[in-house]
C-alpha cells in the first residue's frame, strides 16, 4: 500500500458512526504527520438503518480533490449484512484490503485478489461493556491491525478523545480487544 | 489550534470569533449545521449574543437589518430557496448599506426539488448590491467570515460569504482556528455611523422620492438615484478595501494572497480554467495531470464576484490563448453568467490590444451531479486542443 | 449645487415638521382643540397625549396644552379620531378668515 495517500471507503448503516470512526482515524492521520485529511459522507441521504457511505482520503500533502473515492485501498465494513445489499469492494484497488466486522468464521469468507481482516466487533464491545450495536471504536482496532496505518496508540488517543463525555475506557477497550483478536489473511 | 470539523463548523467558528451579536436563522439543508451550532454556542455560554429564532428566511434578514440598524453585528446563513425567499429584503439590507454577514451555503434552486450543491443560487442574487466571496476550502471559509465583517463594516455594505453545500459543508478537514485575541485585534467593535437611539427617532428608508429634497435642518438630501449611485460607486472602490483587509489578515494571521483571485500554476500557461469555489482546487488536480502531458495549463479561482475584479482578472489572463470557464450555475437562455462577466472585462480591458483570447464555458455539477476529476481533466484536454464549447457545454450529462 | 457631501449614505428622515414642505396649506379641515375635555389640561398634568402619539407628521407637542403646528399640520385627522375624549374636532378650514390663518 502507498501510504503517501491512502484511501479507505467506510460501509456502515446511518446511526452505526461510521462518520464518527472515520474522523477518528482522520484526526490521528493528522496527528501522526498527514496534512491532508479530508472526510466526506454521502451527501443528504443518511436514514437510520439504511446502508451509508463516507470517504476518507489521507495524503502527505494538501487534498484539493473532495470528489468521491473511486478506487479504494481500504474499505471497512462495519456490518456484514450489508454484503448482500451494497457491493462494497466497488472499485477495490486489486490488493486492496477489507475489513469486516462479522460474526461468521473468518474461513467462511473468500475475496479473491484482496486482503481481508475480520473480527466479532458486535461481540466484542458488548464484552468492553459498550451498548449493543456500538462497533465504530471496535472496528477502528481491526482496521490497525489490518493495515499497521498509524499504531494503535494514536488511535486509543484519538477515541478517548472523541467519546472523552461519554464512557471512554470501554470504547478504547473495545478497539484494544478488537486489535487483538483481528483475523488477517494478506 | 488545528482541529478536523466540518465547513459549517467553520463558519460558526468564525461568527463566534467575531462576536456576533445577534443571531437569526431559519434551517435550510445543507445550511442547518451553522445556526445549530450557533445556538449551542450560545446556549452552553460560550457566545454571547442573542438568538433570534424565526419563522422564514424573510423573517431571519428582517431581523438582522432590524438588529443591525441599532448598531449590532448581526449574522445570518441560508441555502437555496431559503435565500430566494429572503430576495427582498437582500435588496433592502445592500439600499440601507447595513454591513451584513451571511453564509449561503450554496445548494441547488428548485424546481425540481434538490438539495446538492450548484451556484444557481448565490449567482441569482448578483445584481442586488452585496459582495459575494467564495471559498474553496474549510480555512476560507472561517477567514472570509472574519475579514467579511471587517470589509463589510469599512463599505457600509453587506456580504454574502459563499461556499458548496456538502462538499464543503459536510465535509471534515483540518483547519486552523486562530487564538480570539488575534481576531479582536483585527476586527474592532462594530460602530455604526448611526444607529437606531430613541432619544432621536428618525425614519429609515421611507419613501424616497425620485428627485433630491430639503430635509429637516433644511440641508439637501439624496433623491433614491443619488442612494443607489453611492451603493455601486461604493461597492467599485470596497476592491480597494478589499485588499486592505487581506493586507491586514496576513499582517496578523500569516496567511493571505491576492484579495480577488487565486490563481495556480498561471504564470507559463496557455489556457487558464477560471471558476468560483471548491470546484477551483479540484481542477488543480487537473491542472497538475496535464502539465505531467506536457499541457501548459492553469486554473485562477475568482475570490470575489461581487464587486467583480474585472481589471485584476483581465490582467490575469492578458496574452493566454484561451479561458475555459467553470460554472455551477447558467443564466437560463444564454451562457453562465460568470463567463458573460469574464468576457466583459476582457473586452474592457483588452481590446484595444489586438488580442483577445478564446472563452469556453462549461456547466458542471448542476444539482449535484458528482464531477469526476477524470472528466474535468479530459474536458480541459479537450478545450485547449480545439474550441468545442461554442455554447455552454455540459459535463457529465447524460441526455 | 448636489448631494455629494450629504451627512449620509441612505435615506433617513428624521422626526419634525418640514421634511415635505410646508405641508399646512394641503389642508381642507383643521383640528381644533377643546381645553375643557383635554386631559392634560383639565388634570393640569402631563398625560394621556395620545394626539402626540399619532401624530403621522409630528406637529403636535408634548405640552399642556397640547400645540398644534398648522404650519405642517396636513388634516389628516387622526388626532381627532383617536383623542379618548374627543377634544379634537375638525372645522372646516373655509370657516376660517385669510386674517384668521395670518394670525396662526
Amino acid at each position: 500500500m502507498n501510504k503517501e495517500f491512502i484511501e479507505i471507503r467506510w460501509h456502515g448503516r446511518g446511526g452505526q458512526g461510521a462518520i464518527t470512526a472515520a474522523k477518528i482515524v482522520a484526526g490521528a492521520a493528522f496527528i501522526s504527520g498527514y496534512l491532508g485529511v479530508v472526510m466526506a459522507p454521502t451527501f443528504g441521504t443518511e436514514r437510520r438503518g439504511a446502508p451509508v457511505m463516507t470517504s476518507l482520503k489521507i495524503s502527505r500533502e494538501k487534498i484539493c480533490d473532495l470528489s468521491p473515492i473511486q478506487t479504494p485501498d481500504i474499505i471497512v465494513v462495519l456490518d456484514y449484512l450489508l454484503l448482500k445489499e451494497v457491493d462494497v469492494t466497488c472499485g477495490l484497488k486489486p490488493g486492496g484490503i477489507i475489513v469486516l466486522n462479522t460474526p461468521k468464521a473468518f474461513e467462511s469468507y473468500s475475496f479473491k485478489g484482496y486482503s481481508l481482516a475480520t473480527a466479532n466487533i458486535t461481540a466484542i464491545s458488548v464484552e468492553a461493556g459498550l451498548p449493543h450495536g456500538m462497533v465504530n471504536t471496535g472496528i477502528i482496532g481491526s482496521l490497525e491491525k489490518a493495515t499497521s496505518l498509524l499504531g494503535i496508540d494514536v488511535l486509543i488517543k484519538g477515541i478517548e478523545e472523541e467519546f472523552r463525555t461519554q464512557k471512554p475506557e470501554k470504547n478504547s477497550l473495545a478497539a484494544k480487544i478488537a486489535f487483538e483478536r483481528t483475523r488477517v489473511r494478506g | 489550534m488545528y482541529i478536523i470539523e466540518s465547513g459549517n463548523v467553520a463558519a460558526a467558528l468564525g461568527v463566534r470569533l467575531c462576536r456576533a451579536n445577534v443571531i437569526a436563522a431559519y434551517p435550510i439543508t445543507p445550511q442547518t449545521p451553522v445556526t445549530e451550532r450557533l445556538s449551542e454556542y450560545i446556549e452552553e455560554g460560550s457566545m454571547k449574543a442573542e438568538y433570534v429564532p424565526v419563522e422564514s428566511e424573510h423573517s431571519a434578514l428582517a431581523v438582522c437589518i432590524a438588529a443591525s440598524s441599532t448598531g449590532a453585528r448581526t449574522f445570518t446563513a441560508t441555502s437555496a430557496n431559503g435565500l430566494l425567499y429572503m430576495h427582498e429584503q437582500i435588496h433592502w439590507a445592500a439600499g440601507a448599506r447595513l454591513p451584513l454577514v451571511m453564509c449561503v451555503v450554496n445548494r441547488a434552486v428548485g424546481a425540481p426539488w434538490n438539495i446538492w450543491n450548484d451556484h444557481q443560487d448565490s449567482i441569482s442574487q448578483r445584481d442586488t448590491g452585496w459582495i459575494q466571496m467564495y471559498c474553496c476550502d474549510h480555512q476560507q471559509i472561517l477567514d472570509s467570515v472574519i475579514k467579511a465583517y471587517w470589509l463589510a463594516e469599512k463599505v457600509s455594505a453587506p456580504i454574502m460569504v459563499c461556499y458548496d453545500g456538502f462538499i464543503l459543508s459536510h465535509t471534515y478537514m483540518p483547519f486552523e482556528v486562530p487564538q480570539q485575541e488575534k481576531v479582536d485585534a483585527f476586527l474592532p467593535p462594530f460602530r455604526p455611523d448611526y444607529a437606531l437611539n430613541p432619544e432621536e427617532p428618525a425614519s429609515l428608508n421611507t419613501v424616497t422620492l425620485p428627485d433630491v429634497r430639503i430635509d429637516v435642518h433644511g440641508e439637501l438630501a439624496h433623491g433614491y438615484m443619488e442612494i443607489r449611485y453611492l451603493l455601486q460607486e461604493e461597492l467599485r472602490t470596497s476592491l480597494a478595501v478589499a485588499a486592505e483587509a487581506e493586507k491586514r489578515f496576513a499582517e496578523i494571521f500569516g496567511r493571505g494572497g491576492d484579495p480577488y483571485i487565486e490563481p495556480y500554476r498561471c504564470d507559463d500557461a496557455d489556457h487558464i480554467a477560471v471558476g468560483l469555489g471548491s470546484l477551483t482546487y479540484q481542477l488543480r488536480v487537473s491542472v497538475d495531470a496535464l502539465r505531467k502531458e506536457g499541457i501548459k495549463v492553469g486554473v485562477m479561482g475568482i475570490r470575489f464576484y461581487r464587486p467583480f475584479p474585472d481589471a485584476a482578472i483581465a490582467n490575469a489572463l492578458k496574452g493566454k490563448k484561451g479561458v475555459i470557464v467553470f460554472e455551477k450555475a447558467l443564466s437560463y437562455g444564454y451562457e453562465g453568467a460568470l463567463a458573460s462577466d469574464l468576457k466583459s472585462a476582457l473586452y474592457e480591458h483588452l481590446a484595444g490590444t489586438g488580442h483577445l483570447p478564446l472563452v469556453q464555458n462549461f456547466i458542471a455539477g448542476i444539482g449535484g451531479r458528482e464531477i469526476r476529476t477524470d472528466d474535468l481533466t479530459q474536458t480541459l484536454r479537450a478545450a485547449t486542443q480545439s474550441r468545442i464549447a461554442k455554447e455552454p457545454t455540459w459535463i457529465g450529462l447524460k441526455l | 449645487m448636489g448631494t455629494r457631501n450629504y451627512r449620509r449614505k441612505t435615506s433617513h428622515s428624521e422626526n419634525g415638521p418640514g421634511d415635505g414642505g410646508r405641508t399646512g396649506s394641503w389642508r381642507v379641515e383643521r383640528p381644533v382643540l377643546n381645553k375643557s375635555l383635554c386631559i392634560p389640561c383639565k388634570r393640569n398634568t402631563e398625560a394621556c397625549f395620545i394626539c402626540w402619539l399619532f401624530c403621522p407628521d409630528v406637529v403636535i407637542s408634548r405640552t399642556i396644552p397640547p400645540k398644534i403646528d398648522l404650519e405642517y399640520c396636513k388634516g389628516c385627522g387622526i388626532c381627532a379620531e383617536e383623542c379618548p375624549t374627543r377634544a379634537i374636532t375638525m372645522v372646516d378650514e373655509a370657516q376660517f378668515t385669510e386674517e384668521d390663518k395670518d394670525k396662526e
